[in-house]
Order: C-alpha cells, then sequence, then structure tokens
C-alpha cells in the first residue's frame, strides 16, 4: 500500500529535478529546509529523525540535494522527507513537506477493531513494517521505490 | 543548460551555423566586462585574462548546442598577489561573469578563511568545511589566504582534512561549485607545491601586478569621487606625494593602503571644519584640503596608519 503523506503524495514519485524545483521554491521563500527520515510512516508519527541540522542559508538546491541523496545512501530503505519551515512570525510552521524516498515494498497497515463496551468499537492502524525492529523494516530493495 | 536566458540564442531546431555576435550579445557578457572595465583600474593582464576565459566558456557553450562536448572546462581558479591588489573585486565580477553564461546558478560569493573551514576539535573539521561548501553551491567559493589551510609543521593539525574535502568537492560537485584560492604568490607556490591536488584541479592561475603610482592615483580619485569629496590641485599633488612615499614604507597594501588612507584625511578634513565653526558652504564641505594630507605622519618619516588617531 502506497503512502500518501505531505504534499504530492498522491502523484507519481518526483523526480529529482522536480525536487530541486520545490527545494527552489522554498529557497525563493525564505523558509529554513530539513530533511527527515523514518522506518514508521504512521500517520500519527509526526516526529521523524532529523538527517542533519536545518538548512537556514543556502542559496542553491544542488546543497539540499546533496544532504537528500546522502540520506537516501544512509537509510536507502526508509521514508524520507524535505520539508520547509516558515519562521515568519504568526506563521511558525511547515509549510512544505514531501516525501523524496520510500521502500520498494510497503507493506501497508492493519485494521484493527477494538470491541469496547456498549458496542463501541475502537479503531487501531498497525502498520506490518513495525512488526520487526527498526532497522530491519522494509528488507531488500533498491529503495528508491522506483 | 538551465538557465533561461541560456536558451534564447538557439532556436527550438539547431541550426549547424551559430551568430557569434547574436550569443555574445545574449549573454550580456559584455555588460559585466565593461563594468570590471570601469571599476578596475589597472590590471590590465588580468582583465585579458578575464576576456579570453569569458570566450573560452562562451565558445564552449556554443559547442555544447552543436553537439561537439569536450566536458566542462574546469572553472577551479587561483587568485595571487599581494594584499589590495583587487582580488576579492575580482572575484565578485568572477561571479557574475560565471553566472551570466550559465555555468554556476547563482553567482553568489561565499568568502572564507581558514577560520571558517577548519575545526578546533576531532571532528568539528567536516561539519564545518561541509556548511561552507553547501553555503556556496550555486556559486564561487573564495578562500582567502588558502595557504594557512595546510599547516606542515603541525601534523595534527585539521587543515588537512578541510583540504581533502575541498578537494573531493572540487572534483565531485563541479557542476555546482566554483572555488577560487587566494593568497600571496610566494606562500601560495608553497601551498600548492606541498598539495599538488590542488594545482592539478585548478584550470586558471592569475596572478595580481601591483599598482603603478598612476594607477594609485586613478583609485583614489574614483574613491575621492564616489564618495562625492574633491581634491584640488594643491591636495591632488599632496597626495601624490603622499603616495610616493607611502610605496616605500614596508606594508604597503595598494588600493587598501590609499582606502584607509583616504579615509583618515576624511577624518583630519572634519576635524579642522569643527575647529574652523562658523558658516560652511557645500564646496567647502566636500574639499579636501592639501594641509589635511600634509598632517600625515608619513611626511615626518613615520609609518602611517599605526596608532594613529
Amino acid at each position: 500500500m502506497r503512502i500518501t503523506q505531505g504534499t504530492f503524495s498522491y502523484l507519481p514519485d518526483l523526480t529529482d529535478d522536480q525536487i530541486k524545483a520545490q527545494i527552489q521554491y522554498c529557497i525563493n521563500n525564505n523558509w529554513a529546509i530539513s530533511v527527515e527520515h523514518t522506518d514508521d510512516p504512521h500517520p500519527r508519527n509526526a516526529f521523524w529523525e532529523m538527517y542533519g541540522l536545518p538548512m537556514f542559508d543556502l542559496k542553491d538546491p544542488a546543497a539540499i540535494m546533496l544532504e537528500v541523496n546522502n540520506c537516501r545512501k544512509t537509510f536507502p530503505h526508509h521514508y524520507i522527507k524535505v520539508s520547509g519551515y516558515n519562521s515568519r512570525y504568526t506563521k511558525q510552521t511547515t509549510a512544505l513537506s514531501f516525501i523524496v524516498n520510500r521502500p520498494a515494498e510497503e507493506p501497508g497497515f492493519r485494521l484493527e477493531r477494538q470491541e469496547s463496551n456498549d458496542r463501541l468499537i475502537r479503531y487501531t492502524l498497525y502498520s506490518y513494517a513495525t512488526g520487526k525492529p527498526s532497522g530491519e523494516r522494509y528488507g531488500e530493495g533498491n529503495g528508491t521505490g522506483k | 543548460m538551465t538557465d533561461a536566458d541560456v536558451t534564447t540564442s538557439a532556436p527550438p531546431a539547431i541550426p549547424d551555423r551559430v551568430d557569434l555576435d547574436a550569443a555574445y550579445r545574449s549573454s550580456n557578457i559584455e555588460q559585466v566586462l565593461l563594468e570590471l572595465e570601469g571599476e578596475l583600474v589597472g590590471l590590465a593582464p588580468i582583465k585579458r585574462r578575464i576576456r579570453e576565459i569569458a570566450a573560452m566558456l562562451l565558445i564552449a557553450r556554443l559547442r555544447e548546442e552543436q553537439g561537439l562536448t569536450t566536458g566542462k572546462p574546469t572553472l577551479h581558479m587561483s587568485f595571487t598577489g599581494r594584499p589590495g591588489t583587487g582580488k576579492t573585486t575580482v572575484a565578485l565580477e568572477m561571479a557574475k561573469i560565471l553566472q551570466q553564461l550559465g555555468y554556476v546558478r547563482k553567482g553568489h560569493l561565499v568568502v572564507a578563511t581558514r577560520d571558517d573551514l577548519v575545526g578546533q576539535y576531532v571532528g568539528h573539521t567536516a561539519p564545518k568545511t561541509k556548511e561552507v561548501i553547501k553555503r556556496s553551491m550555486g556559486g564561487v567559493l573564495f578562500i582567502d589566504e588558502a595557504y594557512y589551510l595546510y599547516r606542515p609543521e603541525n601534523e595534527r593539525d585539521y587543515g588537512q582534512e578541510a583540504i581533502e574535502m575541498l578537494l573531493q568537492a572540487m572534483e565531485n560537485q563541479r557542476d555546482d561549485l566554483v572555488v577560487i584560492l587566494a593568497g600571496y604568490k610566494e606562500r601560495m607556490d608553497t601551498f600548492f607545491q606541498s598539495n599538488p591536488g590542488f594545482h592539478s584541479r585548478i584550470g586558471n592561475h592569475l596572478d595580481f601586478p601591483d599598482y603603478s603610482l598612476e594607477e594609485l592615483m586613478a583609485i583614489a580619485e574614483l574613491m575621492v569621487k564616489r564618495q562625492h569629496y574633491s581634491f584640488d590641485d594643491k591636495s591632488h599633488t599632496a597626495f601624490r606625494d603622499y603616495l610616493q612615499l607611502r610605496m616605500r614604507q614596508p606594508h604597503f597594501a595598494n588600493a587598501r593602503s590609499v582606502r584607509n588612507a583616504l579615509d583618515r584625511i576624511k577624518l583630519r578634513q572634519a576635524s579642522r571644519l569643527i575647529e574652523q565653526g562658523g558658516q560652511v558652504s557645500r564646496e567647502e564641505l566636500a574639499r579636501l584640503d592639501a594641509g589635511d594630507i600634509l598632517q600625515s605622519r608619513v611626511f615626518a618619516g613615520g609609518a602611517d596608519g599605526v596608532g594613529e588617531e
């Protein structure tokens, strides 16, 4: 099951040139850009691990692409996203965030129904991948999802 | 070929004939070169060399459009010369030229010295150097006094690590980054001897000559004019005398010394006007008096600039 999180996630995977263009858009808006990765892509897992520090004063998307590619090399089977943080007063939030790398195989989620009192049902999403310990999830593959 | 202005000279179907004049005009190099000509006094060999480099890059681009690929020309450079000969200024112009020709995307100049690249403890250097390299991507990285990176007397110096990272970036990120190393000629020569990797990765070695007295006068006049001051005939001669004496003294830093001297002269002019008091004309506010210059301790045989208030 293809995970759809963040901007552009219903589109086919972005090519490197398209990623660069999006990064350029972030730079033009003076957003701080960061690269994050995780192997636990639960929709409620908002805290992905940062790959390096956020980048504030870069002028060219090639520099961020360098970090993205380093991250891809280090974590070929992880989800990697690039996010742009708008630090402007009254905004101060992530303005753009999109996935740039996904594992070749995404096993998806199981929906668990817990029967509670009075026929109440509580729903839980359970990621098949998280059955294994962190680092062993998403097995083999070239990691680019292509 | 990413820039929009690059493709304007080539229509969709590529003809096997190119209009050199049109390509030259559309690249706007002429404008940058004229700017260079107007802003920089003297430096004839440097200007000639920059013209050559610009021409070479333009032709390389046209060749590429025609499918005659030669691989990207090596754009890393070394600027050698004594202080105040315009290395940083030329580097700024160089960044503009490279951008006009589409060889760097942004055309900004990042100036770095040893302090910006080399860390204080183990593991500090790599992130620092990487940060600088990343910041200068799409532009030009100007490393001033590059020979300080290499300290042969201390074998545990972290400079070597920075050098290795720079060499790697110069090789692998050639499309994203142009590195210019600058410093004194002799020390750069020894630096290159002990780091042959640098020497072979640098395509253009530019040596900046010292300015002559006439050129320094022209620089001074340009500076004075730009700051809306003026010399009269007497102060003009006085300043020429001052320069003649100053040039013979140690630590003479060409255009930088001229600028510092002018700053001190402006200071003396201001205090003279304050002391004089009363009504003062607009012309008098702009004029630098011969007396302002002759007060300098250079005329008394002392060194200027040190401890002078």
